[in-house]
């Protein structure tokens, strides 16, 4: 139960949109993309230990 | 009190990812895939001592093992496919999300065909 993984996605999701934001603004559209893109991808590098502690979890209990 | 642990978590949750929808919505997105998990590990590892009183009470009706075993895969199988499917539609993709649910039923299907074939085994005992 680590909420704190909620708290760290959102903060990296508005810092992400706040750089795209001041990126678009500054005529850097390509940098742009390339933060929305980095950060989306450590998000998911977050978010995939999770997922696999829930297989692992439900496989040992249900014996799968 | 754990529900109210699993309120706080879920509010909390909704109103970041509300706050996100409008910049960023694959975040927002993720957002709502951790939440679930969260919550989803939290609930399932409590329902241990369930399934501990559930295999004692099977072992005392003399309960073929198998069969019991094969509810409980039925079972997991049902939850995994009810999530991934639940994200899918989140997202917006609900033919994926139906396409898994296509698959979820097949894999139960499978997995109950050696309970049909002992039922089939019974009643063809009994007629013949």
């Amino acid at each position: 139960m680590d909420v704190n993984l909620i708290f760290k996605i959102a903060a990296i999701g508005i810092i992400v949109a706040v750089l795209h934001r001041v990126l678009t603004q500054s005529g850097r559209d390509d940098i742009a993309m390339m933060t929305t893109l980095a950060g989306t991808v450590v998000v998911l590098l977050m978010i995939i230990g999770l997922i696999s502690k829930l297989f692992d979890t439900v496989r040992t209990m249900f014996q799968l | 009190m754990d529900i109210l642990k699993i309120v706080g978590i879920g509010i909390i949750a909704t109103i970041l990812a509300v706050i996100l929808r409008e910049e960023k919505p694959e975040i927002a997105l993720q957002i709502s895939i951790v939440t679930g998990l969260i919550i989803f590990v939290f609930v399932i590892t409590k329902l241990n001592s369930v399934l501990a009183v559930l295999k004692y009470f099977a072992s005392k009706t003399n309960i073929d093992l198998i069969y019991f075993t094969t509810i409980l895969k039925v079972i997991a199988i049902a939850y995994i496919t009810e999530f991934g499917a639940q994200v899918c539609k989140d997202a917006g993709e609900s033919s994926i999300a139906s396409k898994i649910e296509f698959g979820g039923k097949v894999l139960i299907m499978i997995m109950a065909i050696p309970i049909l074939a002992a039922l089939m085994d019974v009643i063809t005992q009994l007629i013949v």
